[in-house]
């Protein structure tokens, strides 16, 4: 089958001031592609010509290549991951296209993830994000028998509907006001239905919601596109759970000044 | 107080004031097309409950001010959230897509903004008179024979049609925003969310439905009276 590319060619990385900076949309046309090629592997073909041709071949993200590791997510046609539903970029198929389809191929557009390279953009904050709370502290030692802490299935079933998340950032991509909130929702949401994430929880949800609005992303106006184009099709229930337990926390918050019985030792 | 600003500057606060200020204002707006649909009853039952309102003086303005300042919160709130979107996303997408976003709800700053200018003249034309001056006359010497000044109004076409027009913005407002009201509480439950969005649906409906029967009661059932 025969394709018109329409790619994203940015070749210095964005900054505050000029974040588009040389980066304009090019056309490529490739032909002989095969509608068993995977999405990546077309670009792997384009990218074959490209270099043969002398050309800078097109950079772009991928690692697992089976829909794990959440590295992949070009943008095409408007939307993260493209057209098929819970389907990362790099499980897709070129048969998802018609034949002679002109197809769009952008980064993802948000301030939070500056351009790397032309499809390349640097996911940092949500590293940042992580490290602010989406995780429970554990003591040393020797590890605990595994059934020690009674789970029930329902929450252990919710609790693994959000880790199933890659963070490959597309709900971030696919909204209308680049908001990060299915993300940071379904790291609450993760250890909020666990025994284990109990002991953290005000702490975690206050600083998860600080942490992401400092990074720069929009704000939630319950548009679930998020939730339409994840590629682990996470419900925007996490979003509901993130409001809840934010408010909680804060409500529940002492004021710094607050002098504990005891002292500090 | 410095603790409730930060809450508020919050992407999680700011959505919570929307949501409350935006439940404040349906529960204002309900209470006002209660007050409307005394126009079916007649000119004296309209005229009545017009004069009891105004009878509550000084509370009178408590209401208002109260209103005033859920108002402002509001939108206020609604233009730091929306520069906040914008400024997201510095760079647009060549080729976009609307997935599941309802038109309503990508529409929420133009209803918005729409109906706030809508706010103002409905204020200058009823509450201050300033607009539509010769309808408004029709309020009479003592001020209290609103029935035949909203009568008068309201049997020309082209107020008729602006306030539907209005009124048809307000349903996407409210169809959106009660339904977001919940979400943005925490209310998310596979069962009762999608009745949520029904009831929403169905209140915003009501209250408009209510409002464009009140703008064409004059010209459809007055005028087949007189007929």
């Amino acid at each position: 089958m025969k394709v018109k590319l329409h790619i994203w060619r940015q070749s210095k990385a964005s900054t505050a001031q000029n974040f588009a900076q040389d980066g304009k949309m090019v056309v490529y046309e490739l032909d002989n592609v095969s509608k068993d090629m995977s999405f990546l592997e077309m670009l792997d073909f384009l990218n074959d010509k490209l270099t043969r041709e002398g050309e800078l071949p097109v950079a772009f993200d991928h690692d697992c290549r089976e829909g794990v590791c959440g590295s992949c997510g070009i943008v095409i046609d408007g939307i993260p991951h493209g057209p098929q539903r819970g389907t990362t970029t790099c499980q897709l198929h070129m048969r998802s296209f018609k034949d002679g389809a002109e197809i769009y191929l952008e980064p993802m557009r948000a301030k939070a993830f500056p351009v790397l390279k032309d499809l390349v953009v640097n996911r940092s904050a949500f590293d940042r994000v992580v490290q602010a709370g989406a995780f429970i502290s554990v003591s040393t030692g020797a590890p605990k028998d595994a059934n020690a802490i009674l789970v029930a299935k329902d929450a252990a079933e919710k609790a693994f509907d959000a880790a199933t998340c890659i963070g490959c950032g597309a709900c971030v991509a696919a909204c209308k006001n680049a908001s990060a909130m299915l993300f940071v929702g379904a790291k609450v949401s993760h250890f909020l239905h666990l025994p284990q994430g109990q002991p953290e929880r005000d702490r975690r949800a206050r600083n998860l919601v600080t942490a992401m609005d400092k990074e720069g992303f929009g704000n939630c106006t319950n548009q679930n596109e998020c939730e339409a184009v994840c590629p682990k099709e996470i419900s925007v229930r996490v979003i509901a759970e993130m409001n809840r337990e934010f408010v909680r926390a804060k409500l529940r918050e002492e004021p710094p000044s607050h002098k504990r019985v005891g002292g500090d030792g | 107080m410095s603790w409730l600003c930060a809450f508020w500057r919050s992407s999680i606060g700011g959505k919570l004031t929307m949501a409350v200020t935006g439940l404040l204002l349906f529960g204002f707006v309900v209470a006002h097309l209660l007050g409307n649909l005394q126009l079916l009853g007649g000119q004296e039952k309209l005229n009545a409950y017009a004069k009891m309102l105004h009878d509550l003086g000084s509370l009178l303005w408590v209401a208002r001010i109260g209103l005033l300042l859920i108002f402002v919160l509001h939108i206020v709130t609604a233009i730091r959230l929306s520069r906040s979107n914008r400024s997201a996303r510095p760079v647009q997408y060549a080729k976009s897509a609307t997935l599941q976003a309802s038109f309503a709800s990508r529409s929420m700053l133009f209803s918005g903004l729409s109906l706030l200018g809508f706010v103002i003249y409905h204020l200058l034309h009823f509450t201050l008179g300033v607009v539509h001056v010769d309808e408004v006359a029709k309020k009479g010497a003592d001020g209290h024979d609103v029935y035949s000044m909203v009568v008068a109004s309201f049997s020309k076409a082209p107020v008729a049609a602006a306030y539907i027009a209005f009124q048809v913005l307000l349903f996407f407002h409210l169809q959106h925003g009660l339904q977001s009201f919940a979400q943005t509480l925490g209310l998310h439950h596979a069962r009762y969310t999608p009745m949520i969005k029904s009831l929403a649906f169905l209140l915003a409906l009501v209250v408009a439905g209510g409002n464009i029967l009140v703008v064409l009661y004059p010209s459809l059932w007055l005028a087949k009276g007189a007929a």
